[in-house]
């Protein structure tokens, strides 16, 4: 069978399990003694297992069996969670991750081997210890050792009260309930196991609850068994009761009926524990063998897969809801043409106009995707990082729920690493100094969300150290980067963007983690590139803030349009900051920039038909008075000098396309309403 | 007998023609929009049903001086390698059947880096002049092919 083209929702379908259960992970840390949270990461295991084994995936379907097998003895309480268990569990979710990306990637599993893992999960099963073995590392027994043959006696029932919530079958069997195995074995003769199955479970479930089957109830459904399957059966009739149930049914052979009452502590749970793991494994292998098949297919079509969006059905139906409209203006439209009556061609113009501005917002939102998507690596990074440096860090994060387009949230992951890393390993004091200045022993990164205007905003704040405007002006002139006069000239804040400059790093022991030279210019670039910015608030020993801007979205902006000459170039509204107009013989030169005085701030002036090659400086015609739009990146600002304003307009972004990339100053082109193109002007790379 | 179809174009007289496997369309020339910081033959980019396609003015390229663009100014829509551009043309309006055997690797006569010119067919008579389009467009990557 041709797997492809379930491969998109196997991917998108993993990443979400495996988010939920990297956030379960790190809650079950804090508190080990949940259940609950095993049962999550148990249940997610199994999903994940069996989504990877119907694709042929069989490293990620081992380790997930590997997990559960864990997992279990934990919910059987045969061992408990301790600091080795968590840390095998998140070796496990990170193998998987990597995995899943890897598929992603190449369509196939990777070469990586994870042998060492399962077996450091088999050894815990085995010895049953939660104490890491010293033989974890010998070569791995291979699956034929460990298969134990199935011994199970006719007699003894194969379902194990194990595998369901002991509390509810008490709290049955409290409310007068009886608990009952039940084995039913079909005639030889029946044709159709599965539907015969399907009404015994119809007819039980009539009277009371089947809790478990035996085999599963989707291997029943798919006729995955012999003559015979068990169920577990919660119900207040009497055997006889149970009995007549099946004289109505036709096709079977026999039943056997026997009352569980011997509930966990009566149990001996080891060897009932063992008996399900000695299956599972045997499973397991049967598992391995039928999906060789799918592995090899997968290597043959080899497919990238695209990227997708999953959306919200009702905002599909809006959009859906959208074009409908959008048909009937059509042909109001088209009837209006021929009965001449203008005003009715007003009116539906102004429809069509309303319309288009609710479809242009629908298609937005069905982009948009909320940033939990990053958020969620955050905890775990922390966590690791913490570890490493010995550091107490408490995560706190809001705004998960946030919005933005889709091509953001893939983009600014990094950055945000970056900054993160950046504030637990510089900002962020290490325990002592933290106690010498009176602060909590932990430290607290606060990472927050939030929309604001056509904007949202990501902030990421320690408690920590702050950035020190003097080390960094010494760091600079040290670094030959700046002169010691030019950086007496500068404000504090001007100082702290400095950060910002290539080939700056302030930490004074470079880590594993960070100062590595490759610094904070690469986040700052990567967020213009994103048409955003960065903006730092710093107390000297209270903290730091980093403020990042990003436009809500990415196809569609405000944008002022301006004529230089005859032709027509669009600013993006964002970065502009105000519209005004000075006099020419206001403007004097400073090193070679003309500069005007403006609001008691020197402002740089630049000749956008220069800029833009329309003209040579020596064709400067004179005007006494020029229209300048004050365009604003981070804290700086210059004056764009421009023949004439035309007015605001959303425009559609458009690539210039590969044959003309990487023109300095153009951000892309836009289509006018008459059919021609305008270019549009990237403030940011103007100065 | 083998033979390949080409689109042919005019500069100044002077036939031209264009495998038409690389051809998409034709367009009628419209409003061209200049980008600045290009090399001076591109003409600039255009609207071509939503996407925009830089254009070439093939005279500029070719060196052959410049013309004002009139009605019969076309906009030659080559997709290579998926990049599509446009090529200015002072018109174009036929497509020529011509046998291989009658295709002549062109004559090296000049010093010149820029050989785009490079094989010369003859139809009836007429001389085309075959474009080596990687050449015109400057795509390097291709070149090796």
């Amino acid at each position: 069978m041709d797997m492809n083209q379930y491969m998109e929702i196997f991917i998108d379908e993993s990443k979400e399990h495996l988010q939920s259960m990297n956030q379960v992970l790190l809650e079950l840390e804090n508190n080990k003694a949940d259940v609950s949270h095993v049962n999550e990461i148990f249940r997610v295991a199994h999903t994940i297992k069996g989504m990877s084994g119907t694709m042929g995936f069989t490293k990620v379907a081992d380790l997930t069996h590997e997990m559960e097998n864990v997992l279990h003895l934990v919910r059987t309480k045969e061992i408990d969670v301790n600091d080795y268990i968590i840390d095998i569990l998140f070796e496990c979710f990170d193998s998987l991750e990597s995995q899943i990306t890897f598929i992603e990637d190449n369509s196939v599993e990777s070469d990586e081997d994870n042998i060492a893992l399962v077996n450091k999960l088999k050894e815990i099963v085995k010895t049953k210890s939660n104490t890491p073995s010293g033989q974890t590392t010998t070569a791995a027994p291979k699956q034929a050792e460990v298969k134990v043959v199935e011994t199970v006696s006719n007699e003894t029932f194969k379902i194990d009260v194990m595998q369901t919530s002991i509390s509810i079958l008490k709290k049955a069997i409290d409310a007068g309930f009886t608990v009952y195995k039940i084995r039913v074995v079909l005639s030889e003769s029946c044709m159709l196991k599965a539907a015969r199955a399907f009404i015994i479970f119809n007819s039980l479930e009539n009277h009371g609850e089947v809790l478990l089957s035996h085999p599963s109830a989707e291997d029943i459904e798919d006729e995955n068994f012999d003559n015979e399957f068990e169920v577990l059966y919660v119900t207040k009739e009497s055997e006889e009761g149970i009995k007549k149930i099946f004289d109505s049914i036709s096709e079977i052979d026999h039943i056997d009926i026997e009352i569980e009452d011997n509930l966990p502590e009566e149990v001996a749970p080891a060897v009932e524990a063992k008996k399900s793991v000695a299956k599972a494994v045997v499973e397991m292998s049967e598992d391995h063998e039928s999906n060789d098949d799918g592995a090899m297919q997968g290597k043959s079509n080899k497919s990238k897969t695209s990227k997708t969006v999953r959306v919200d059905i009702d905002r599909l139906d809006n959009l859906m809801n959208l074009v409908s409209e959008l048909i009937i203006v059509k042909t109001s439209m088209e009837e209006h043409d021929s009965d001449k009556s203008k005003n009715n061609m007003a009116d539906a113009v102004e429809y069509l106009e309303r319309i288009t501005t609710s479809l242009h917002d629908a298609v937005m939102k069905v982009r948009m995707v909320p940033v939990e998507r990053v958020f969620n690596r955050f905890p775990r990074m922390v966590r690791d990082l913490a570890k490493d440096l010995n550091k107490k860090i408490k995560l706190v994060m809001t705004g998960q729920e946030t919005e933005v387009d889709r091509t953001v949230v893939d983009e600014i992951a990094d950055p945000l690493i970056h900054l993160i890393r950046n504030s637990i390993d510089h900002g962020i004091e290490s325990q002592d100094d933290r106690a010498l200045r009176g602060k909590p022993n932990y430290g607290t990164v606060n990472l927050r969300a939030y929309p604001e205007g056509n904007n949202v905003v990501i902030e990421v704040e320690d408690d920590g150290n702050g950035i020190d405007p003097k080390k960094i002006a010494a760091k600079v002139v040290s670094k030959g980067l700046m002169t010691d006069k030019e950086v007496e000239n500068l404000s504090d804040k001007e100082i702290q963007n400095l950060l910002f400059l290539p080939g700056f790093s302030t930490a004074e022991v470079v880590t594993d983690l960070s100062g590595r030279g490759v610094g904070l210019d690469v986040v700052k670039s990567k967020i213009a590139l994103l048409g955003g910015s960065v903006d730092i608030l710093s107390d000297v020993g209270k903290g730091s803030k980093f403020v990042i801007r990003l436009p809500l979205t990415l196809a569609i902006i405000q944008a002022l349009m301006i004529f230089l000459d005859e032709e027509k170039y669009a600013l993006p509204l964002n970065n502009i900051s105000e519209i005004t107009t000075i006099k020419s013989s206001s403007i004097s030169l400073l090193q070679n920039q003309e500069v005007v005085l403006y609001r008691d701030k020197t402002l740089p002036i630049i000749r956008m038909k220069e800029v833009l090659e329309l003209r040579s400086p020596e064709e400067r015609e004179e005007r006494e008075e020029l229209t300048v739009v004050i365009v604003r990146k981070g804290s700086e600002l210059a004056g764009l000098v421009v023949d004439s304003l035309i007015g605001q307009q959303e425009i559609v972004i458009k690539s210039l396309g590969s044959y003309l990339k990487g023109i300095p100053a153009i951000a892309g082109a836009t289509i006018l309403g008459n059919g021609g193109v305008a270019l549009i002007v990237d403030p940011n790379q103007l100065f | 007998m083998d033979y390949k179809e080409y689109v042919i174009f005019k500069l100044a007289k002077e036939s031209y023609g264009i495998d038409i496997d690389f051809v998409e369309n034709i367009e009628k020339y419209t409003n061209i929009t200049r980008v600045p910081y290009t090399k001076k033959y591109i003409k600039g980019v255009i609207n071509l049903r939503g996407n925009i396609i830089p254009v070439i003015d093939v005279r500029r390229r070719f060196g052959i001086i410049d013309k004002e663009p009139d009605k019969d100014s076309r906009i030659m829509i080559i997709n290579l390698v998926d990049q599509k551009v446009g090529l200015l043309v002072d018109s174009s309006s036929e497509v020529l059947q011509i046998s291989n055997d009658d295709i002549e690797i062109a004559p090296k006569v000049t010093g010149n880096d820029d050989d785009y010119i490079k094989d010369i067919g003859k139809y009836n008579g007429r001389i085309i002049m075959i474009v080596a389009l990687e050449k015109l467009l400057e795509i390097e990557a291709l070149e090796e092919l």
